[in-house]
């Protein structure tokens, strides 16, 4: 039956947990009733409020692919009280879930076009869904470029999935670390996401950007961007601000006329310019 | 009140605490304050209570068992005697939990309430009702409204089919004069202060102006406005842990608050006094008009009664209609 209750979360259990960073971990979840599983869907782009009952819930990004079925998977950084429980649980363990909420990357009318995802450091997990939902429809998309920065080698997250794209003929992989934050070993580039940006000089004719990082990277990569040619309307971004019911009514993630829970989480630099600068 | 004893309700009334007047479960017309202007908190606490739980969870040996809130046994309310600001209060807060999809927590306790307003005869400095097209003897929202003609007699007017159901109740007091009196003559006078189009254009247009920090200075944060006022429907979600159970509870909260939109990251959106002002006349003013075609404010003036350091709204409004 079809609950009334717009807050109670589906259930469910931790199938695997994998270490990315140091604090950042990854959930593979899959639901515990077989028949909510069945009937639920999502699409690349959106977000979920994800709960350890008794402490409380919070807002992350679906970080699977919609393309890859039977599970989700979400990533995050230890950081407050809720992310601190969930960084306790075990494999096997139950959490509760809401959502899918908010918008999508509208991967359909990008058909045909060039892809260029430049993602920071715990940012890349919204950017992994779409990457992922792209790749498995490989056919739709020309060329696909990703640049991905971390503060240190130690703060790359997906570290495997990182070597399967440097690996693939169809994906070209720039990886780069923060000056300073490289190992011996370490032979992708070194410098902050707009610099090496800046050197790359990728073509804007044809191509979507989607940009994904903290704050301060997408604020020094829309400029590189805007120098070679993007218009706004084809740089998306995702905003993050802080979120409690994720259904447009709580309050929290408003920013002017915009709910960022519904008329979000993704946005184009073009719809960005309207708002005001409350993100 | 005999009458609406019987109907089996829960009545709710004006009842005096103190130097307070707050809106409170009475058996008998003698504890009801009639001739308080206003509750210090609004009717919002009915439908959209201070605190109250989404969920239930109890720790088995092996997972977890989430129990739902009981929406069908609610108990049904009558409230009686509050003002027209109140009642129509209702709307927005309506808007806000209807809009894209409906939040039973609070539709649910609507459906049970029935609203029986009493007109407002006195009005004081901090009332501006009638500039945010609400007015004294507003009906709008109401079921009934009783409107005071003199010591023995009042002008009712039955509004909705649960006002009809719930005059059935006390009919026999009820007589259909020839000629009703003009209702206006019976209501408190409350100024035209500003314009309201020309409030939402002007805040909307002036995002960026200075007034915004020049108004706010004195703002402390406290959200005592947010607390008091009849349509601030903002929230937080939380869980309480007891022993192997506990619950998640929505709770009131307030954009004034400076831990409202912090990120654990540190980050802060809205991270000065003045943005937080802003938004809150902003979101009542410019967003909600815009996106749920409704105003997010009664001029019922409470929040600034409550004000610690005497923020006048009316006063605000007025500025930024001159802008």
């Amino acid at each position: 039956m079809e609950s009334q209750n717009l807050y109670l979360p589906y259930l469910m259990r931790i199938e695997k947990i994998t270490n990315e960073a140091p604090f950042v971990k990854t959930f593979r979840l899959k639901f515990v009733n077989e028949e909510e599983s069945t009937a639920f869907n999502f699409r690349t782009g959106q977000f979920g409020e994800y709960s350890v009952f008794g402490e409380g819930e919070s807002t992350f990004c679906i970080a699977s692919a919609p393309t890859r079925l039977g599970y989700i998977e979400c990533t995050f950084r230890q950081a407050g009280r809720v992310t601190t429980s969930l960084a306790n649980c075990d494999e096997g363990d139950v959490i509760g879930f809401r959502g899918p909420y908010g918008n999508i990357f509208p991967i359909d009318e990008w058909k045909g076009k060039n892809l260029l995802f430049i993602a920071g450091g715990i940012a890349l997990p919204p950017m992994r869904s779409v990457i992922w939902n792209c790749l498995d429809l490989r056919e739709n998309y020309k060329d696909v470029t990703i640049l991905y920065g971390a503060r240190s080698v130690a703060d790359l997250v997906y570290k495997n999935e990182l070597e399967e794209w440097k690996n693939r003929p169809d994906v070209k992989l720039v990886t780069t670390v923060d000056p300073g934050g490289e190992t011996p070993g370490w032979k992708g580039e070194i410098g902050f996401v707009p610099t090496i940006l800046d050197k790359m000089v990728p073509s804007a004719e044809n191509t979507i950007a989607i940009v994904c990082g903290p704050p301060v990277m997408i604020k020094f990569t829309f400029p590189v961007l805007a120098k070679m040619g993007f218009p706004d309307d084809m740089i998306y971004t995702t905003l993050e601000n802080r979120m409690k019911c994720g259904i447009g009514k709580c309050g929290r993630c408003n920013v002017g006329k915009v709910y960022v829970c519904k008329d979000g989480p993704v946005f184009t630099l073009a719809e960005l310019k309207k708002l005001p600068a409350e993100y | 009140m005999d009458s609406l004893n019987g109907t089996g309700k829960i009545i709710m009334a004006p009842v005096r605490k103190g130097k307070l007047v707050e809106l409170e479960p009475v058996n008998s017309s003698g504890e009801i304050a009639f001739d308080a202007m206003l509750t210090t908190q609004s009717a919002k606490k009915t439908t959209f209570p201070r605190w109250e739980k989404v969920m239930e969870y109890e720790q088995l040996q092996k997972g977890i068992n989430p129990k739902e809130v009981d929406l069908d046994t609610l108990p049904e309310l009558i409230l009686f005697g509050i003002r027209p600001c109140d009642a129509s209060g209702f709307r927005s807060l309506t808007a806000i939990f209807n809009w894209d999809s409906a939040d039973q927590l609070y539709l649910k306790k609507l459906e049970k309430t029935t609203i029986v307003s009493f007109a407002c005869h006195t009005a004081d400095e901090y009332c501006f009702c009638t500039s945010v097209e609400g007015g004294p003897g507003n009906t709008a929202n109401s079921d009934i409204q009783f409107t005071r003609v003199n010591d023995d007699n009042f002008l009712v007017e039955i509004l909705t089919e649960k006002g009809q159901a719930l005059a059935a109740s006390f009919s026999g007091l009820l007589s259909d004069p020839a000629q009703l009196p003009d209702k206006m003559q019976f209501l408190a006078d409350v100024p035209i202060v500003f314009d309201l189009k020309t409030v939402t254009g002007k805040a909307t247009a002036n995002f960026e102006h200075p007034t915004w920090l020049q108004q706010s200075y004195r703002c402390i944060g406290c959200g005592a406005c947010a607390y008091v006022c009849p349509t601030c429907a903002c929230f937080d979600i939380q869980d309480e842990h007891l022993i192997r159970k506990g619950v998640r509870l929505r709770l009131w909260d307030s954009c004034g608050f400076s831990l409202f939109t912090l990120h654990t990251s540190g980050h802060n959106p809205r991270e000065v006094q003045s943005h937080r002002w802003r938004q809150r006349i902003m979101h009542k003013f410019s967003y909600m008009p815009e996106r749920l075609n409704i105003t997010g404010c009664e001029g019922c003036g409470r929040c600034s009664r409550a004000c610690p350091v005497d923020m006048n709204i009316k006063e605000h409004l007025i500025t930024i209609a001159e802008l």
